[in-house]
């Protein structure tokens, strides 16, 4: 009897105990950051984040990912301190956040270029934005109406969360026209992550989907995108992105609630140096103008 | 006096444990219905569970999970017509026909299968299966409701086996021995007399794998392709509502109308494992009888 009795003591001293706060975390780091937000950047996030405690020791920096909208929904609900996003932020969220007494400040720190995968053995090179776009709201559904083999295209997409997502829907399903009420093609493969995007194009011919550049090797095939058939058509690479004539680019960004200040602005401020940015070009993306002159 | 003092505290102890469940499936549920309610209300029962398009990012946003109830049900119907023979007959063999060392072995072996976690399950299906089911059938990909079905099906075995198992063991051993002392053959017994007795139990072990079928989300997200649109047969891509759930509440913004769209659909899905959960206990209880 007198062991039940202890053990229950026990477990309730543990239960309670376990409801308490963490102690002592905030006295043994000097500071601490939460970013959160789009898949896309968090790898590049990540090395920063790294690099930075290095330098400042006395600091933990949290990187989670879950795609652009996750970051902003968190940044809104306050759970964390910078939202790292690959689109800009929308009307939508920008009401919630004056709701929510929340003021996001933008952050340009990247450029970052999307590129269409097939197939290694598709025989299809090149195509226009226009053939993207009819492509991906299923107007084509056969490889051989763009001059590849009698098959049915796959389209592949990514969930709705993603920034990626939003941005190809909005530059080449839209044409940025904000009226444009195009969808993709409920027929559309919303896959999980850019990963598995590039599996599947990996193993199946008939496959066709979008992610980011750092995604391209010589395992599968990145085509040529043209504005429209008579303009010149770009492999997506470093050169034609920042120069801007590959036409599926994007920029990316991170925000704060308002200015940002102490270890955030540090942070910020190591993102746009000239480290954080050669860190920019070894993660796969493009570094904006500072160092694109070297 | 003492004594008594401490056997009404810990009475009352476990009486607070017993009755938790039950406090925390009211509360899960008073929860779904509070969100999914305010968004009934905005958008309509009707244009949600009818609609066929799920569009909820674009602005005027469309919420309708006609395609993703479709997606479910063409998985989870799948996953029964591979898993309940193959599950019933293994339980068979296990009861009734398989000597003691081989017995031992498999039923371990079938416990361990529960045990994998379904993000395995998922990734061993897309990297494995997934290719081979797009050559076989000759298919435009290989991520379907078919491959999705297949691996579910392997989820829900181990659950069929080791109810119906229980259910075909307590079959009294009189009647196998009435059986086979009137001259019937072994097969005969297990089919006209084993079978029959054990089968509200083994219909409640289906129902249960049906459950577990329902509601898997990590494996279904994997390989099924998440296309919202209706298919027109297994070998197409689906969406169930699980998947969606799972891939769209972290971009959600709480008390939006995509958060509560989101539980919306997860009162749908609690009400139908309700369903297939109530229907497993009324047989349950049959066979204790």
């Amino acid at each position: 009897m007198k062991q039940f009795c202890i053990f229950v003591l026990c477990f309730f001293a543990f239960f309670i105990s376990s409801c308490s706060r963490p102690a002592g975390k905030d006295g043994e780091y000097a500071a601490s950051i939460q970013i959160k937000g789009s898949d896309t950047i968090v790898n590049l996030v990540q090395v920063w984040a790294e690099r930075f405690v290095e330098n400042n020791p006395s600091c933990n920096i949290g990187v989670t990912g879950g795609g652009s909208g996750t970051g902003f929904a968190a940044l809104l609900n306050n759970t964390c301190d910078i939202a790292m996003s690959s689109r800009e932020i929308e009307e939508k969220e920008k009401i919630k956040a004056t709701e929510k007494n929340i003021n996001p400040v933008e952050h340009m720190v990247g450029l970052d270029g999307l590129a269409i995968l097939i197939n290694k053995n598709n025989p299809v090179d090149k195509l226009t934005l226009e053939q993207l776009r009819d492509i991906f709201m299923a107007k084509i559904t056969n490889w051989k109406e763009i001059g590849g083999e009698d098959r049915k295209i796959v389209i592949l997409s990514r969930e709705s969360n993603s920034g990626t997502h939003m941005f190809f829907k909005e530059h080449v399903l839209r044409h940025k026209d904000k009226k444009s009420k195009e969808e993709f093609s409920p027929r559309a493969l919303l896959m999980p992550s850019s990963q598995a995007i590039y599996d599947e194009v990996y193993q199946n011919p008939n496959a066709l989907g979008y992610v980011g550049m750092g995604y391209i090797n010589d395992k599968v095939k990145a085509v040529l995108v043209a504005i429209n058939e008579n303009s010149e058509y770009f492999y997506p690479n470093v050169e034609n992105v920042m120069t801007g004539q590959y036409p599926i680019s994007r920029p990316l960004y991170l925000y704060t609630d308002g200015d940002p200040h102490d270890v955030v602005e540090k942070f910020i401020e190591y993102a746009l140096s000239d480290e954080g940015q050669k860190i920019v070009a070894e993660t796969d993306f493009v570094p904006i103008n500072k160092t694109s002159n070297k | 006096m003492k004594r008594k003092i401490i056997d009404t505290i810990i009475e009352k102890i476990i009486f607070f444990c017993g009755i938790l469940a039950i406090v925390f499936v009211t509360l899960i549920f008073g929860f779904l219905l509070k969100e999914g309610f305010a968004f009934f209300k905005e958008y309509g029962v009707i244009s949600f569970i009818a609609g066929k398009l799920w569009y909820p990012t674009s602005d005027p946003a469309q919420f309708g999970i006609l395609s993703m109830i479709v997606g479910s049900l063409l998985v989870t119907a799948g996953a029964c017509v591979i898993a309940v023979p193959i599950g019933i007959m293994a339980a068979l063999y296990i009861s009734e026909i398989a000597p003691k060392g081989v017995r031992d072995v498999l039923k371990s072996f079938i416990e361990l299968m529960a045990a994998v976690p379904s993000v395995v399950i998922g990734f061993v299906g897309m990297v494995t299966l997934v290719p081979l089911v797009r050559t076989i059938f000759d298919l435009p990909t290989g991520l379907t409701a078919f491959s999705g079905s297949i691996m579910l099906a392997f989820m829900a075995m181990p659950t069929i086996v080791t109810i119906s198992e229980d259910a075909i063991r307590s079959v009294p051993w009189s009647y196998k021995e009435g059986a086979l002392a009137l001259g019937a053959t072994k097969w005969q017994t297990i089919r006209r007399i084993v079978l029959k007795a054990a089968m509200p139990g083994i219909i409640a072990a289906v129902m249960l794998g049906i459950g577990r079928v329902v509601g898997e989300t990590m494996a279904v997200m994997m390989i099924t392709g998440n296309a919202a649109h209706i298919p027109s047969s297994i070998f197409e891509p689906v969406r169930t509502m699980t998947a969606t759930i799972a891939a769209e509440m972290g971009e959600t913004v709480r008390g939006g109308m995509h958060y509560r769209a989101l539980f919306a659909i997860g009162l749908v899905l609690f009400i139908i494992t309700f369903i297939v959960n109530f229907i497993a206990d009324l047989f349950l209880g049959k066979s204790k009888k």
